[in-house]
Formats: C-alpha cells, sequence, structure tokens
C-alpha cells in the first residue's frame, strides 16, 4: 500500500530569507517532475511553492527512503547543505499528511487566518502535477477531497468573513453606511498606497466620481489620470465635499485639513445626506469631532486598525469549526485509503456477490415449496462454487499486479465497478 | 373563539422564538421557519376576522379585546407586506413579539360588548377602522426599524461595533424603509381620518365632536406631517428622523389606550372594558 508523506517549510518554520532559497519556480518545478517520473521511491509527486510556503506532496511504497529522497533533490537542486535547512523543515505522514493539506487548503494554517487565495495556489499546483501526470489515484482523490472541503469550510464557517486588510474594513464600513456603493461618489485627498488602495477597491464595487485633491495639482493630475477622476484645486474641497459621500485622506499635513464646523455647514446644504471619512494619515487629516455630527461618520486608521482586529479574532473563533469539519473529512479518506489494499478489497467483493447470491436463492426458494432443507443446502454450495470461480481470475490478477503494492489505480478500478464504496 | 385565539398566539410566540434564534444564530432556516410561524398564524388570524366580520355583520371591533386583535392583525400583516418588499428579516425580531404581547393583552381584557350594534353596521366604519389599524401599524413599524436604526448607528460611531454591526442592515436601507413606513402610515392614516369625520357625520351627524381621541388624533397626523415636510425640505434624515419615529409611535400608543383610560370621549365604549 502506497503511503502519503508531505514534506515542507512554512512561514512559521522558516524566515523568508530560507524560504526564498527553497522556492520553487515554473521551470524548477517541471526539473523536479521531469526527475521524479522515474524514480522507484516516489509514485505521485505534486509540487507547490508560494510566497509563504513550499512543498512536496507525495505518495510512497517506501516513506523514509522518499524523505530521504525528496531532502537530497531540494539540497542539490537548490545548491544548499541540508544542515541549513533541515530543522524548518516539517514532515507528515499518512493522517497528518491528510489534515496538513486540507488545513492548508482551507486557509488554516495561512498567515492571515481566512484569505482566499491559497485555494487557487493549490488547484494551479494540482493542474500542473496532472499536466505533468504525476498525480494518479491517491493523490487525484486526496485533492478532489480537499478542495471539496476548503468549499465547505469556506461557506458553512465565518472563517472568511469581514475584513482584515485597511481598505477592505473601510469598505465594509462604508457598505453598512451607505448599503450599495454603486455610484458614490469618492474625494481622495493627498496621497499614498494605501488610500490609493481603498479608492482601487472603491471602483471594483462600482463606485461614481472620483475626486483628486492635492496641495500640488500636478500631483491631483496624474493621480486623477489613473482613476479616470477629476483634480480639484486644494482650495476646492470644501466645495468637493457637497457633493461627494467618501472622503478619504492621507496628506502629510501636520494640521488638521477638515474641521468640525465646516463639515456642519456642508452637511446642512447636502440636506443631511450622509458623508464618510476615511482618515489614514498621521498625524490626522480630519477633525475626529466631526465623528459627533449627525450622519457624519469619521475612521482614523486606529479605528480600521481596532476593526480588524476584532475581525481576526472573530476568524479564529470560527477555525476552530473549520478544525472539526477537518477531522471528519481526514477519517473518511483514512478509511478509503486503507480499503485501497488488495485483502480488504477481495473481502469486500467476496462479500458483496456473496449477499447477492444469498438473497437471489432465498427469492427463488420462497416460490419452490417442495424442495427440501437438503437440496437448498446444495444449491446454495453451488453458488458458493460460481462465485469462488468467477472470482479466481480476478483475484490473481490483483494480487500479481500487486507487486509490493503499487497497484492502486487497479483496485481503485475495481472499487469502483462493483462500487464497493458506499457514498 | 378562545382556542382559536390561542392557536394564533401559539404562531405569534413561535415566530417570535425563531426570530429570537435566528437573531443568535444567524442562519437562514431560522428565519424562514419565524416567516412561515408569523405567516401561518396571519392567515388563521385574518379567517377568524372574517368569520367574526360574516357571522356579526360588522367589523369585530366592539371592545377592547376585539380592537387589539385587530391592532396585532395590521402589525403582522405590514411586517408580512414590508418584509416581501424590503427582505428586512431582522424586523422580525420587533414585529413577532409586538404582535404577540398585543394579542396575549386581548385574550387578556374582558369581552363585553357595547350595547348599541346598530352604529356598527357602516360601510364607513369599516374602512375607518381598517386603514386606521394599518397606518397605525405601519408606525410602529417606523418606531421598530427606528430603534434599530439607533442601534446601528451606536455600533458605527462608537467604533465598537459589537452585537449588533454585521447582525443589521445598512444605515441607508433603515432610513430608507423608516421612510417607507411613516409615508405608508401616514397616507393610510389620513384615509382612516376621512373616513372616521364621514361616519361621524352619518351617526353623530357632525364631522368634528372635538372629542379627545380626535384631537390627539390630529396632534399625532400633525407630528408626522411635520417629520414628512422636515424631511423633504430640510433634510430631517437619519438619527433625527428615526428619533421622530420612536416619539410619533408613543403619542400613538397615548392616542390608542391612554386616550381612552384617562380622558372621556366617544370612542370610549370600545375601547374600554
Amino acid at each position: 500500500m502506497l503511503d502519503i508523506v508531505l514534506i515542507g517549510i512554512n512561514h512559521k518554520t522558516a524566515p523568508i530569507e530560507l524560504r526564498e532559497c527553497l522556492a520553487f519556480s515554473e521551470e524548477d518545478m517541471l526539473n523536479a517532475f521531469s526527475v521524479f517520473k522515474n524514480n522507484p521511491v516516489i509514485m505521485e509527486l505534486m509540487l507547490f511553492s508560494t510566497c509563504n510556503r513550499v512543498e512536496l506532496l507525495m505518495t510512497t511504497p517506501n516513506p523514509d527512503k522518499a524523505i530521504q529522497t525528496a531532502k537530497q533533490y531540494l539540497s542539490d537542486s537548490k545548491q544548499m547543505a541540508l544542515k541549513q535547512f533541515e530543522n524548518s523543515l516539517y514532515i507528515h505522514q499518512g493522517d497528518d499528511a491528510i489534515r496538513h493539506i486540507f488545513r492548508v487548503a482551507s486557509s488554516l494554517d495561512s498567515l492571515i487566518v481566512g484569505e482566499p487565495q491559497i485555494l487557487g495556489q493549490i488547484k494551479d499546483a494540482y493542474r500542473r502535477a496532472t499536466s505533468q501526470k504525476t498525480s494518479g489515484v491517491i493523490l487525484n482523490r486526496l485533492l478532489h477531497k480537499t478542495f471539496f472541503i476548503a468549499k465547505r469550510v469556506r461557506h458553512e464557517t465565518g472563517i472568511g468573513d469581514h475584513a482584515v486588510s485597511i481598505s477592505y474594513a473601510a469598505i465594509e464600513l462604508a457598505k453598512k453606511i451607505f448599503g450599495s456603493l454603486e455610484g458614490k461618489e469618492i474625494l481622495l485627498i493627498g496621497a499614498g498606497e494605501m488610500a490609493e488602495l481603498a479608492v482601487e477597491n472603491l471602483i471594483r464595487n462600482r463606485s461614481g466620481n472620483i475626486f483628486v485633491a492635492n496641495r500640488t495639482f500636478e500631483n491631483a493630475l496624474k493621480l486623477a489620470d489613473k482613476f479616470k477622476g477629476q483634480a480639484i484645486r486644494f482650495e476646492e474641497i470644501s466645495g468637493a465635499i457637497e457633493r461627494v459621500d467618501i472622503i478619504i485622506s492621507s496628506t502629510g499635513a501636520k494640521d488638521l485639513i477638515i474641521h468640525q464646523d465646516q463639515v456642519k455647514k456642508i452637511l446642512r446644504k447636502r440636506k443631511n445626506r450622509p458623508l464618510f471619512f476615511i482618515d489614514i494619515a498621521v498625524p490626522r487629516d480630519i477633525d475626529p469631532e466631526i465623528n459627533r455630527l449627525s450622519n457624519a461618520y469619521v475612521y482614523d486608521i486606529d479605528d480600521l486598525k481596532g476593526v480588524i482586529e476584532e475581525n481576526i479574532e472573530d476568524r479564529k473563533r470560527e477555525a476552530v469549526k473549520a478544525e472539526r469539519m477537518i477531522d471528519e473529512a481526514v477519517i473518511k479518506f483514512r478509511q478509503w485509503h486503507e480499503n485501497l489494499d488488495i485483502v480488504p478489497t477481495i473481502i469486500d467483493l467476496r462479500k458483496k456477490l456473496d449477499t447477492i447470491a444469498q438473497n437471489e436463492v432465498k427469492k427463488t426458494f420462497k416460490s419452490l415449496h417442495h424442495v427440501s432443507e437438503s437440496d437448498y443446502q446444495a444449491i446454495y454450495r453451488m453458488t458458493h462454487a460460481i462465485i469462488n470461480k468467477i472470482l479466481h481470475d480476478p483475484t490473481l490478477f490483483l494480487k500479481q499486479n500487486g507487486y509490493h503494492g503499487l497497484n492502486s489505480a487497479s483496485i481503485d478500478f475495481t472499487r469502483k465497478l462493483f462500487r464497493l464504496d458506499e457514498e | 373563539m378562545n382556542f382559536i385565539n390561542s392557536v394564533i398566539i401559539f404562531f405569534y410566540l413561535m415566530g417570535t422564538a425563531t426570530y429570537l434564534f435566528f437573531m443568535f444564530i444567524q442562519k437562514k432556516s431560522w428565519e424562514k421557519t419565524g416567516q412561515y410561524f408569523l405567516t401561518a398564524g396571519f392567515v388563521i388570524h385574518t379567517t377568524a376576522l372574517v368569520y367574526g366580520f360574516i357571522s356579526s355583520g360588522h367589523i369585530p371591533a366592539r371592545n377592547l379585546h376585539e380592537t387589539l386583535s385587530v391592532a396585532g392583525w395590521a402589525v403582522v400583516c405590514a411586517f408580512l407586506i414590508l418584509q416581501y418588499w424590503f427582505n428586512l428579516k431582522i424586523l422580525g425580531i420587533y414585529a413577532a413579539p409586538l404582535a404577540s404581547l398585543i394579542m396575549v393583552v386581548s385574550f387578556l381584557v374582558p369581552k363585553t360588548s357595547v350595547h348599541d350594534p346598530e352604529i356598527f353596521k357602516s360601510f364607513w366604519l369599516f374602512l375607518h377602522i381598517l386603514f386606521i389599524f394599518l397606518g397605525e401599524a405601519s408606525f410602529a413599524l417606523a418606531c421598530g426599524v427606528g430603534v434599530l436604526y439607533l442601534l446601528q448607528e451606536r455600533a458605527i460611531k462608537s467604533k465598537r461595533r459589537g452585537f449588533f454591526f454585521h447582525r443589521l442592515p445598512s444605515l441607508d436601507l433603515l432610513d430608507t424603509i423608516g421612510y417607507v413606513c411613516i409615508l405608508a402610515g401616514f397616507t393610510l392614516m389620513t384615509i382612516g381620518l376621512i373616513t372616521g369625520f364621514v361616519y361621524a357625520k352619518t351617526i353623530w351627524g357632525k364631522f368634528w365632536s372635538a372629542d379627545p381621541k380626535e384631537i390627539w388624533s390630529i396632534i399625532t397626523w400633525l407630528l408626522y406631517a411635520a417629520l414628512l415636510h422636515g424631511r423633504l425640505m430640510i433634510g430631517w434624515r437619519g438619527k433625527r428622523s428615526a428619533v421622530m419615529a420612536i416619539i410619533g409611535f408613543a403619542v400613538i400608543l397615548f392616542t390608542f389606550l391612554g386616550v381612552n383610560f384617562l380622558l372621556e370621549g366617544h370612542h370610549e365604549a370600545f375601547t374600554r372594558w
């Protein structure tokens, strides 16, 4: 029987410098696949390499040897002494390996729990393995179960709910104020990566016109160009606030730019349509007192960070539920995997045919009243003999082909053909 | 009739319980079940009212017991319509217990009827009662939505968010629904008042008799008129609108109950026991 083995490093076991050294490029992976393709120890292989992890998932008849081979390969291909990274490696076998891949795909092992990209990355890795034909019966099934459990975790727990980045947290808040962000107008004051990211996210939510103000009008023009918005002069900010809905501020100014009494007047002019101020600047640009005005909401960078921390806590709580789902899935997979052996398969096969024969014999006897008990026994023995004869060749085939258990494919096929796994 | 009332109360209470579960657990199935309970209760309630109407020949609102029952019916009716339009599930947590409470009180008060059933046999009275109660139910929901608005606004402004933030819809939606409720309530109440005056003319020969209930109804009407005017002309929205919806409903409660018990008038007979 083939064992499942996983070997790798991630953000928890190794610093970025080491992960960089061990990372696989597209080319490296193709090379690895061709090296392992004809290796007698490693039967199936999947490789994934992201910025947070490098992992090799394999099936092997001889785990110890496989682990040794993989380590040696890493050392050779990355031109690093094994000593340099051996302590950072983690090795999982059997249930632990299954659980690990389930957890990784469900984003429980991620730097930010619940981030959604990892599932896509694993799908890519699996596609690569199938195109190189290095995945077989076991990895195919394992990965399909992995995708299934990852989706289930995402849908049935709140692990991916609620924003955990500044710009998403701001959008989540804006949605709680305005409902839909469609057509909502935006004023961006100043510039900066985080502020621009927030604007991009708003655009993705189909926001309306964008105005950009900057002390240096030229910079405003440049940014406005990027967002297909309209540049305005710094003095025009008050006028702009009369029409926009969301104000994102991120300037280097030492003092406040927008004051409470100014906003009070503006709110009256806009008939109290709500205003949402997002103040990303340090020191702050927007008077926090504005938050006291009805229909005006101010969130500064610390407030947004507070929101994120709370959301991360929520996700951690949800992760507990996810772990339970994964435990269930691991047990199920293990059962399938254990059955993927010759002896249980032959036993199951025999049991199935026996049950069918017995039922049919009983059915027939119900209508034949003149048959004696000894006749019944004779006929029953006959069905048994027929089953033995029928199963003789298939059993031999499975056993012969099963040279140190590498016949997973034919066993899997047999189990499918006779539907031995009730699902 | 007692048995039917108990069944209705049972369904409304079950609705209340399931909405409560929905608020904590946030599973869609709970909300659906709550809706089924309320709808089932509503259908039975409607049937009972129609039966009462047919068997007595007039709208069953002769005493406090019956008027409260109509009021409970109107609340559920308004909620089901609103929920269908805006998909505002969480409001069930307000509407279901409110309807249950009204029905339980209705169940407990004595059921003595007024002496002169003849004055009830008027089409105008039927319209008057129907519209007034549906209007007041709309205002009751506006009050509930107002409370939800204040909770959500507080969650956002305090930056602590907490229990309600993720459970309640956006401020904009709550504000809009509150506005729709008040607009609908105001329209219904206006029609209810006009038909009431016409009915008064046919019974007592005059439109206006300065009865305390009439006076307080006009006060309520003016209050909501002011609220709508303020919203359209000056932009009274958000918190102010929510607070006024709550105050408005308090005045309605006084008009509906307080006036009956504290002041005298010609509504007294069928709204007092």
